[in-house]
Formats: structure tokens, sequence, C-alpha cells
């Protein structure tokens, strides 16, 4: 089976060991992967931030790159999401592109929800180890409606133990330019869910995207908690 | 405690609300419960089935509502009442106070009501010599606090129980407690004698019903039974949008109402009022003037966020909502908090009095989720973000950076040369940003994944 592969700004710009884990975890599955030279970024802070031009500008963008008929497997719900979810909207006045996203929408995958519906990775016989705990994203359960793809694949990992935080679907305080805009609150969103994943006592907590894995890593980081942060491709990579 | 903040100061307001310890556990603990009794209230029932009747009541309404008016004054004239249209906060505050000063009225107690506090009626009537009590506990416990309700449903819940015992034993002199109990008795018996020497009565009513012209109350007190029934005079206030096509339509809202509300499958009380007490009854205002408030919701209406006027006030929105509960509903600095305020705050009072206002979302969605009525609020929140844009509210070099980032999202090479550039001025742009900001983040590497792939 023939992948392409949309490895989002996050995982290009400060995770490239993320985009090796997906492209192995990919390959071991037996999908062949093609990785599109000129792909950038969704579109997504400036489409939630209101520029809508600039967000079709991105977007526009990707409809070029990722033409075809392959599955598209994107590394995170929120940018999963943009594309499935909010690329065809932005193109209502324009039915030829309007059209383009909803090929594009249809093909789109989020990385877990591939693996399981399409490879049948938790079927397979990966390993971890310690406790391990999953902070699920607000695009990807909400929107996507992705839910139980990740903790299939966590509950199937041989020598781990799956333990639920309180409030795992709860937002982190991310919420890409929320961040930068109010970074108080984001903080103190920030400060629960790092007071949740420290009360399950694991060691490791995972999800399916960075962007809220930098905010979790940098809240634990200022609590002195030593919890390991791993994206879910990082995690299933290490137990092939 | 909090005053009335001003939203266009909502950063500063929310880190000063982040950075009270109690008011945040007050929140987390307050929100919690909510959340955990409306799931435990909705457990295995068909909601979803209900929230798309709901909805589509609601939208019928929307759809037609000059004739659904039509029909609600009507009917509601044949049963004995009189209704006034109010085109704004100060022609409906003038025909109030009217019809109360043609009636020699001085003392009047009030049920919980949003809309008064939208038209701020009480100072109105207070500086016009009138006595205004508020006789739901939560509203009564901020109107002696000489405080804004930081919640649409339960206005005290920025304070603890600490917090309201000191401020009885301040203001009524009672001996302090800190025991609900105790203090709901105070209140009680404050009340009670209200109730009996009051003139009138003034309620909102959280549906109201076009083919039978009536009023529709719920609480969990029994005060808006009393306000509505023991004064002789009885004036209702709310909005235009209240409205439902009949009784038959009822039984969802019922069953929605509070449930999404608390997670009660019925509060306490639910008062129906359809006119003036009739001959044969021996309870109900021999008079009542219903005040139909339009307050900017035609403008509404006829504009593209119009989803919003589907709100029933339930709360759940903001009972779930992560922000408001780091920050309680006072930072907002307007009537209405949380997702729904956000949305109809910016439309009520104008984008460039209110959009800060428009940041305090992070489009997680959890509002979505639990709206009884479907309003998209994300939806709603992202599309005021765009005319906030086109307005050109948004500061330069934050159109600036969007523009950039459109030109290098629209080019592989100058993504790849922006990456460049930002990993080596990254020292110079968390200089830039802030505290708080991109010092949380991990700094870009060298071999990103595309060379990495090339």
């Amino acid at each position: 089976m023939r992948v392409h592969l949309f490895s989002t700004c996050l995982v290009d710009t400060f995770f490239p060991e993320t985009g090796e884990a997906v492209v192995k975890l990919l390959r071991h599955f037996g999908a062949e992967i093609h990785y599109p030279k000129g792909q950038t970024c969704c579109g997504k802070p400036p489409d939630s931030a209101g520029y809508a031009k600039y967000a079709r500008d991105a977007a526009k963008q990707f409809l070029t790159v990722f033409e075809g008929t392959d599955p598209i497997v994107v590394p995170s719900g929120s940018c999963a999401s943009m594309i499935k979810n909010h690329y065809p909207r932005m193109f209502d006045d324009d039915p030829s592109m309007r059209e383009k996203a909803e090929q594009a929408a249809a093909r789109t995958f989020e990385l877990s929800q591939f693996l399981v519906h399409r490879l049948a990775a938790h079927e397979a016989d990966l390993s971890s180890r310690g406790k391990i705990t999953y902070h699920s994203s607000c695009q990807l359960a909400r929107e996507l409606g992705v839910k139980r793809e990740p903790l299939l694949l966590l509950e199937s990992l041989r020598g781990a133990e799956f333990v639920e935080m309180p409030n795992f679907d709860r937002c982190c305080g991310f919420g890409g330019t929320f961040m930068g805009k109010l970074p108080e609150i984001s903080m103190a969103m920030a400060d629960d869910k790092a007071e949740a994943i420290v009360a399950t006592q694991a060691d490791t907590v995972t999800g399916c995207d960075h962007g809220c894995l930098m905010n979790i890593r940098d809240a634990l980081r200022r609590r002195g908690a030593n919890v390991q942060v791993k994206h879910m491709a990082d995690l299933l990579a290490e137990g092939l | 405690m909090s005053t009335l903040r001003d939203r266009m100061d909502f950063r500063q307001n929310a880190a000063d609300a982040v950075k009270d310890a109690s008011l945040r556990r007050t929140m987390r603990t307050a929100t919690d419960v909510f959340a955990t009794m409306r799931t435990r209230g909705l457990n295995s029932l068909p909601i979803d089935t209900w929230r798309d009747e709901a909805s589509a009541i609601r939208q019928t309404i929307l759809d037609d509502l000059l004739a659904y008016l039509d029909q609600f004054t009507a009917a509601a004239t044949k049963a004995g009442a009189v209704v006034h249209r109010a085109r704004d906060a100060e022609s409906a505050r003038e025909t109030i106070f009217h019809i109360l000063k043609d009636r020699g009225v001085r003392k009047i107690v009030k049920s919980k009501s949003m809309v008064t506090e939208e038209i701020e009626l009480n100072p109105y009537l207070e500086h016009r010599g009138m006595s205004v009590v508020e006789t739901d506990l939560g509203e009564y416990i901020v109107q002696l606090a000489g405080e804004p309700p930081s919640h649409i449903l339960a206005p005290a819940l920025h304070m603890n129980r600490k917090q309201v015992g000191r401020l009885f034993a301040e203001k009524l002199g009672v001996e302090y407690s800190e025991d609900p109990e105790v203090l709901t008795r105070i209140a009680r018996d404050v009340l009670r004698k209200e109730f009996l020497a009051a003139d009138a009565g003034i309620s909102g009513a959280n549906l109201a019903v076009a083919e039978t012209g009536s009023l529709v109350i719920f609480t969990n007190e029994g005060n808006g039974r009393m306000v509505t029934t023991l004064p002789k005079l009885h004036v209702a206030v709310f909005t235009i949008e209240k409205l439902i096509p009949s009784l038959r339509e009822l039984p969802t809202f019922i069953r929605l109402l509070p449930r999404s509300a608390t997670g009660q499958p019925l509060s306490s009380y639910m008062s129906v009022v359809t006119g003036t007490r009739k001959a044969e009854e021996t309870c109900g205002a021999q008079e009542l003037h219903i005040v139909l408030l339009d307050n900017g919701r035609t403008g509404i209406l006829a504009g593209e966020y119009r989803e919003i006027l589907k709100c029933i006030r339930c709360s759940a929105c903001i009972n779930v909502c992560p922000v408001y509960r780091v920050i309680g509903g006072h930072a907002y600095g307007s009537t209405y908090p949380g997702p729904m305020g956000i949305v109809l705050t910016n439309l009520l009072e104008g984008i460039d009095k209110s959009h800060p206002l428009l940041d305090a979302s992070t489009l997680c969605g959890a509002c979505v989720d639990v709206c009884p009525v479907r309003v998209p609020l994300t939806d709603l929140i992202r599309r005021l973000r765009e005319r906030r844009v086109t307005e050109g509210l948004t500061p330069m070099a934050e159109r600036a950076e969007m523009a950039a980032f459109g030109l290098v999202a629209g080019s592989p090479a100058l993504f790849d040369f922006a990456q460049r550039v930002s990993r080596l001025s990254w020292p110079l742009l968390e200089m830039l940003s802030g505290p708080g900001t991109l010092e949380r983040l991990p700094r870009p590497v060298k071999d990103t994944f595309r060379r990495r792939m090339s």
C-alpha cells in the first residue's frame, strides 16, 4: 500500500525523530511511503486566528502537493482535522477547489486512525514498558471522533500498563496561537493537566499531537515531575 | 473580591484571576461538580436525539420569529397580560419604571434574570427610589456583595462558603457561620419578609410559549413562583428569541434544560404562567406586564451569527469550558461569560468593544459537545475572529506575522528558509515574544524532517 506522508510543520521543525518513527512504523506494517517535497503547513494557525486568506494559501499549497488517490497520513489530530473538517468549507466560493478539498479530506487519516483501521497495528505484537497514560487531544477526539483508536493501540502493548488520567480529554491549554496570546491561562490549564498526569503515577504520558505534548512537557518541567513525554509514533516505534 | 472588569483588559483580568489561589480552588471544585452532575444526569439517555429535536425547534422559531412573536402577543393579551415591546435597554428600563411608578410601587422582589443584568435594571430602579431585592440565593449573595453575577445560573459560583459567611455577618449583622444550611436559612428568613412586603415582582423567563402566551420559569428554590404569584403586580422581561411554538414542544426542553445545567432530571420547580389570575383561581398576579426586549436580537437574527440565538442559557458550555474553569466569570467583564458569552457579547456590545474575549477559547470544542441546542460555538468564535481581522482590530505585528506565514506556507523554498532563520534567531524571538510564550517551546532543529527525507 502506498501512503502519502504529511509530516506537519511541528514534526518537521521541532521533532524530526517523530517523523522517522512514523516512517518506521508505516514501513513495518507494509506501507510504501511517499513524502511530497512541496509540503509546508496545513494552515491551522492563521485559520484559528481569523486570517482566512493566509489559511487558504496554505491549503492551496497542500492540495496541489497532495494530489492523487493514495491515503494521506498525518501524525497530528489537529492538522488531520484541519484537512478533513475545515478545508472543504474554506473553498465555499470556489467549486473546483472545494472538490479537490473534499477529495483530499476523504483520503486523510490521523496516524492512530490509520494504524488501527488500515493496518490493524493494535493486533500486532508491539511492546513497551512501565506505566503509560494518555492525553486525548481536542480536535482528534471531538472533531475527528478518534477516541478508541489510541486506546486500542496502548492497551495492546505487551509489557506496559495503561492507566487513564482524570479528565483525560480536557484541553491542555495549548490551543496553537492561544498559548502565545493568553500565556497565563494557558499555563494554568497545563498545570492542571500536569497534576492529572502526576496523579496517575505513570512513567510516560503519550498523545497524538506534538502541540499539546510540548505544552504538557513544559508544565511537567515547571512542576519538576519526572514523567517522559512521548508522541504515540515514538512510543509505538520503540516497541517494534 | 472581584468587581466589574473592563473586557478590553481581558488578558490582565485573566492573569489576575489565575493568580487568585482561592478563586482557582473554588472554580475547580464548582465546575467539576457541575460537569460530574451533568454526566451523571445524562447517563444512558438518548441525549443526542433530544438535542436534535431541541435544535430544530429553536431553528423553527428563528426562521419565523416575527410571526411567532405576533402569535405570542395575541395569546398573552387574551390571557390578560399587557405586552410591551422594547427596542433597547433604555426603552425597556423606562417601560418597566413607568409601569411600577404609575402603580406606586416602592418595594420589588426579583427572581433571577440575566436580561435584567444586561439592561442594568436594578441600579436604574434604585436610583429612582425603589428597593429591589434579588430572591435567588446566589443572586442575593452577589447583590449583598455589590458584585455582578459570575455565572449565568449560579451567580455566586466564584465565592466559597467562608466568604459568604463573612458577607452575611457583615451585611446582615448575623453570627458568622460557614454552614450552607445555616446560611440558607438566614437568607430564607430575610427573603420571606421581603416577599410578603413587596408591591411587585419582576421575573425573566426561561422560555415563552407562542401558542398560549405562557411564560415558563425553572427554579430550584421556589422563589420564581413566589415572585410571580405573591405580589399583585408581575412584570416579566425577556428577549424576543426565547419562544417555543407550543406546549407540545415544552417536554423537550423540560428534559434538556435542567439536565444540561445541573444534571437534574427536573428542577425543583417549574412554573408555567399564563396571563393573570382568573376569577376561580386563588393565586397569581392580578396584573401582568410582559416586556419583550429586542436589544440587538433582530440585528443578530439578520446576520451570519444568528445560531447563537438558539441558546437557552443552560450554562453547560460555561461549566465545561476549560478557560472559564481557570479564570471564573468576572474576568470576562461581560454579563455573559464562557463560550456563549464570548459570542453574544461581541454581537450585542460590538466587536470593537469586546474582541479580546474572542481569544478566550482554545477552540477545544468541549462546549459544542454539550450544547443542548447544537449552537456551533467554536465555529462562531472562529468566524468572529475573521471579522475582527477584516475590521482591522488585530495588532500590526500579528498582521505582519500572519502575512509572512501565508507567504511561507505557499512556498516550500521559503518554508525551508524560514525554518533556518527561526532556528538562528530563536533566542531573539523568545525575547520578543515575552515570558510564557516561545520560551515554553523547544528550539527548532537544524536537520529538519524535510531535509532528512530529501
